[in-house]
């Protein structure tokens, strides 16, 4: 794509007007717990996978419902699955169940 | 030759059923893998053959597992299975008698009192009659527990008893119908000709005195063999199918066929078929105690057949072990429901490269590395028990993970994705290697299963902690000072019923301190609730079966519960107020310097 | 304007006090029951006070002046072992060997802490720098230097807000209300005492709810320069020297931070006493879906519990400040003596309101 010298700030601001909820609703749909979160960021802050990577998983869940899935899809990607975000999440939330499903989600409809 | 048109529903019946059990079973076959196949066609002309014959015995006919856990579900299975297998048996050689010849219809010796009036001598009179007759008592008798067994399962101590479906309904009415229809057909025949024994003669006479019999001898036959066809044609979409397919299912694992690590093949189909829907794996669930869960060992099985199996089924379940273990016909389900997942897994948005230059590890060369596992950094003592012991006795180490690390694998694998946990294994085994250790040591129970049996190291042992201090203790490396508080142990599900580490933290524990037994232990013991297989189960619902676990644990009241996993450590911590420790912890506060 | 009332105050903390002074002000003679060998509760190991810096000993002065009256018998390492309706009173025994009658049971049990080895991640009990927000004031209350176990002046020290608050894992899903701004009141007391050192706080929200609470907030970043992170920390280990090593994310940066700090402080919630438990055990008083008393209605009786002339006061039926703890004990005395001369007040009634359905659980 030609920019002519300019380049468009798409991430300037999340234009919610136009974001695609439709991820964020299937996602709720197969696990509810994703509107508990309140991005305390303790799982992020115990991640195994973000010792070494970029990967958060309160930044994912904004992502989700910010319906930013391309920020979404270089995120989750080192995600290993080991459940440790579980194991300290002050809202007992599903953390692993949410990961999964935007997985699929994403697969379902080839975003 | 004897023939009447009432045989042609019993026959085309039993047509039927060969030929629907014949190519299923051929098609399975054809999806074992070829080496599978080559075991067991080979099987075939060994000593195998009659190990699977006796065990069959055993098990199908004698039933002896179940008779194990339940003497009156056991009692019910062996006169049902081995009471007809009898009376097929003892009716052909009765038959062949009557017709001195040895090939006849196959149907002759089923409705033989209806064509063959003619009784005379010691064995036709006093011999074939009684014991045929005593048979079908015992069927009868089986019938009547069977029917109450639908209505008052107390009696036999379950507290459910399976759901059927509409094959399931049809197949079992026919069943019921069955022998009481053999009886009544016989005893018919007896009152007119006169060729009973002791049951249907004395039965026939009666209802002689009160029942026109003539006229209703054709028609109870009919019933009978109606009965049959319609048991014949039910049974391959019935629970009934497990009793042929049980008979493979034994000579296939005689044979050495199993179901691989990565991919269901057809011995799964076998094991799914042989369920016999008996139900004691209902009450072994957790889940449906506390979420009123409903897709045990048996329904998962059930759905598998029908082919309705959803990604719900699959996943929601803790994959504790409990139903395999429990269950008679052996049917590893735990492993099926787990390769299952494959197919419901994503297989976008993985990705592991770059790993493998982010992590530095020691490259001093040691002998032992120590694995913690992704868990044990939230339980710190148990990171500072196993550091301790390792300096305290000067054993060269390396904590493989004291920065974080890869993870193992499994949880990835527990989820289904066992393409992506392959690559994550490889880094993760290359780093091991890597410090040069003879022995790895974890102090998690879920690391431990995949490094043991699926990373295959070639010059290093894998140990689980508790088997390594047990090892250093007997070696005398170790010392303890046992003190008097009273301990229960937990065992988590992927150290018993998994990997089957029963006696080694037993045995160092009871060198520490006061062991006392608890009522469901080893294989028999609960999930902590904790279980990382379980995908959609909510917190709260994870509380409900943690603090039921946890009360059961602490029934005897100890001064701590000990148990030999992260996992377990921090889901049952959150919960209970006796504190809970690793043993781990408990040795590293024991031992002597 | 003695009346031939009495009423047993089983407690002799903060709340028991002020009532005990306000119920013998209507001439009642109150039995104030407390099982330590001194009155004042959990304030006497308290220095000083959010959000004034007011010594919390000035407090325990003042209530220790009301519960001097005659009719006030204070007994002091006591504990009510047993209790039996007896008309409309209650016969109670005192340690066994004291049985006494009381027209009313007024219950201010109040509050336990926090067992911060529960969180066993957060290293405390397992790392020596490691101490709790009342550890803390204990160092203060003695006078000593704060210093590391190595006997180092820290030059770092986190605070860790909402440390078995607001935390599923720990079973007290609640907010302690209290301990939010107790951490800001002890950042700054840090900074007073060690204007060198760099004070952080950790926290998911910052609850300054209360009047002047939010003008400490701002006092600790005008003149104290404490750092306030937003992030809740996930695990602490120690290093050679031992130090702590944090994990936490800046969820404002979006990235992990990694800090190490020479103390570290958990602000600890407020949990339902075990005294409670004991009590409500013999009284059959109900608990609500936290594990505090349950009152009677959450907007209007809230003193009231379910067995009939059994009153509560103060923070066994929630966490409360000691500005609320101490107004409540006084709406308590004004409840029971209500209850005691049949005032017509109470014989409003209000439609039963749950509270049940905020939470998943039964
Ligand atoms: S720990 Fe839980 S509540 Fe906190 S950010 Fe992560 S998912 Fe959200
Ligand atoms: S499960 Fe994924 S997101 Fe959670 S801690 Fe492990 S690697 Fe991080
Ligand atoms: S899975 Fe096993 S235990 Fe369960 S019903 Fe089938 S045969 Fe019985
Ligand atoms: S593995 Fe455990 S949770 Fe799953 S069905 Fe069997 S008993 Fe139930
Ligand atoms: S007052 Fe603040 S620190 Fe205490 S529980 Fe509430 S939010 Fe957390």
């Amino acid at each position: 794509m030609k920019t002519f010298g300019y380049t468009i700030q798409n991430d300037r601001q999340i234009d919610f007007d136009a974001a695609d909820k439709k991820l964020y609703r299937y996602v709720a749909e197969k696990e509810p717990d994703i509107n508990l979160c309140i991005f305390c960021g303790t799982c992020t802050a115990t991640c195994s996978a973000a010792e070494f990577k970029n990967m958060s998983f309160r930044k994912i869940s904004l992502f989700l419902r910010r319906g930013l899935t391309e920020n979404l899809k270089r995120e989750i990607e080192s995600c290993m699955f080991c459940g440790k975000c579980t194991l300290v999440c002050p809202r007992g939330i599903n953390t692993r169940n949410i990961i999964f499903n935007i997985r699929k989600g994403i697969e379902e409809y080839e975003f | 030759m004897s023939f009447d048109w009432f045989v042609l529903p019993f026959s085309i019946g039993a047509l039927i059923l060969i030929v629907v059990l014949i190519s299923r079973y051929i098609l399975w076959v054809i999806k074992l893998s070829r080496a599978d196949r080559r075991k067991s066609w080979r099987s075939v002309f060994s000593f195998k053959l009659f190990q699977a014959v006796w065990e069959v015995f055993n098990e199908s006919l004698l039933h002896r597992k179940i008779f194990r856990v339940n003497a009156l579900l056991g009692w019910m299975h062996m006169t049902f299975a081995l009471g007809w297998f009898l009376l097929i048996v003892i009716g052909s050689v009765e038959s062949k008698f009557h017709k001195e010849k040895v090939f006849n219809m196959p149907y002759d010796p089923i409705f033989l009192r209806y064509f063959e009036h003619d009784v005379h001598g010691f064995w036709f009179a006093e011999g074939f009659t009684t014991i045929m007759d005593t048979i079908l008592l015992l069927l009868l008798v089986a019938t009547i527990m069977a029917v109450s067994k639908r209505f008052f399962k107390w009696i036999y101590g379950m507290k459910r008893t399976t759901k059927l479906h509409p094959g399931d309904q049809i197949a079992l009415a026919s069943l019921w119908l069955i022998f009481p229809m053999r009886f009544i057909a016989e005893s018919f025949t007896a009152g007119i000709y006169g060729n009973g024994g002791y049951l249907t003669q004395t039965a026939g006479d009666i209802f002689a005195t009160f029942l026109p019999l003539k006229s209703l001898e054709l028609g109870a036959w009919w019933t009978y063999s109606s009965a049959l066809c319609l048991f014949f044609l039910f049974l391959p979409f019935s629970r009934y199918m497990h009793i042929p397919t049980e008979v493979f299912l034994i000579y296939l694992r005689k044979a050495g066929v199993k179901t691989p690590d990565n991919k269901l093949t057809g011995f799964s189909e076998f094991e799914t078929y042989s369920c016999s829907r008996c139900g004691l794996c209902i009450d072994q669930c957790q889940l449906s105690e506390t979420t009123g869960y409903d897709d045990q060992a048996v329904y998962f099985l059930q759905k598998l057949r029908r082919n309705i199996l959803q990604e719900e089924s699959s996943h929601n379940c803790l994959l504790c072990g409990k139903c395999t273990n429990i269950c008679p016909v052996g049917i590893d389900i735990t492993k099926i429901r787990l390769l299952k997942r494959t197919e419901f897994a994503p297989e976008m948005l993985f990705n592991y490269r770059h790993y493998e230059n982010v992590i530095h590890h020691d490259e001093r060369k040691v002998d032992v590395a120590y694995f913690g596992g992704c868990m044990t950094h939230l339980t710190p003592k148990i990171k500072i028990a196993m550091t301790g012991i390792f300096r305290k006795l000067n054993i060269r180490y390396n904590f493989v993970d004291e920065n974080g690390s890869i993870c193992c694998g499994r949880p990835l694998k527990l989820a289904g994705n066992h393409m992506q946990a392959r690559d994550l294994m490889q880094e993760n085994k290359r780093i091991i290697i890597a410090t040069g250790a003879k022995i790895l040591v974890t102090s998690c129970p879920i690391c431990y299963n995949i490094f043991k049996n699926e990373y295959k190291f070639d010059k290093i042992q894998v140990l689980h902690h508790s088997e390594y201090l047990n090892l250093l203790h007997k070696e005398g490396a170790l010392k303890l000072t046992p003190n008097e508080e009273k301990m229960v142990y937990h065992d988590p599900c992927e150290l018993g019923r998994m990997m089957n580490i029963y006696e080694p933290p037993r045995e160092i524990l009871e060198k520490s301190g006061k062991l006392i037994p608890v009522q469901k232990e080893k294989n028999f013991a609960d999930c902590c609730g904790g279980s990382l297989a379980n995908l959609p189960l909510s917190e709260d619902n994870r509380r409900k079966v943690s603090k039921e676990a946890l009360t059961k644990l602490l029934a005897p009241s100890p001064d701590i519960l000990v148990t030999a996993c992260p996992l377990c450590k921090k889901t049952f911590s959150n919960v209970s107020d006796t504190p809970v420790k690793d043993i781990a912890e408990v040795v590293y506060e024991r031992m002597i310097e | 304007m003695d009346t031939n009332k009495t009423v047993a105050v089983i407690g002799g903390g903060i709340a028991g006090m002020e009532a005990a002074t306000f119920l013998s002000a209507r001439g009642i003679t109150v039995y104030l029951i407390e099982k330590e060998d001194k009155l004042g509760g959990h304030l006497l190991d308290w220095e000083r006070l959010f959000p004034t810096m007011r010594n919390g000993s000035e407090v325990v002065k003042f209530l220790m002046d009301g519960v001097k009256a005659d009719n006030i018998k204070i007994m002091l390492s006591s504990k009510l072992t047993a209790a039996e309706k007896s008309g409309k009173g209650y016969n109670l025994r005192i340690n066994e060997n004291v049985d006494l009658f009381a027209d009313a049971v007024l219950v201010t049990t109040g509050y336990d802490l926090f067992d911060a080895t529960k969180k066993e991640e957060y290293g405390y009990g397992i790392y020596d720098n490691v101490i709790t927000s009342a550890d803390l004031e204990k160092i203060f209350m003695s006078g000593k230097a704060l210093q590391t176990k190595q006997g180092n002046v820290p030059k770092k020290i986190g605070l860790v807000h909402c440390v078995g608050s607001r935390d599923e894992k720990a079973g007290n899903v609640y907010c302690s209300k209290v301990c939010c701004v107790t951490g800001v009141k002890q950042a700054i007391e840090i900074k007073q005492k060690m204007p060198y050192t760099e004070v952080f706080n950790f926290y998911m929200d910052l609850r300054m709810y209360g009047m002047h609470f939010e003008a400490l907030y701002k006092k600790a970043q005008a003149d104290f320069g404490i750092q306030f992170i937003r992030g809740r920390l996930s695990e602490a280990s120690e290093d050679q020297n031992g130090g702590i090593i944090l994990k936490v994310e800046d969820t404002l940066m979006g990235k992990p931070l990694k800090l190490t700090v020479d103390i570290l402080v958990l602000l600890i919630g407020l949990i339902p006493a075990k005294g409670s438990k004991e009590v409500g055990e013999l009284f059959g008083l109900k608990n609500g879906v936290n594990g505090f008393y349950k009152t009677t209605d959450q907007h209007t009786l809230t003193n009231s519990s379910n067995v009939d002339g059994v009153f509560f006061a103060g923070a066994c039926t929630s966490p409360k400040t000691i500005t609320n703890t101490i107004t409540d004990a006084r709406a308590a005395a004004s409840t029971v003596a209500a209850y005691l001369f049949n005032y017509r007040s109470l014989e409003r009634k209000i439609e039963q309101n749950e509270d049940f359905w905020l939470y998943n659980t039964k």
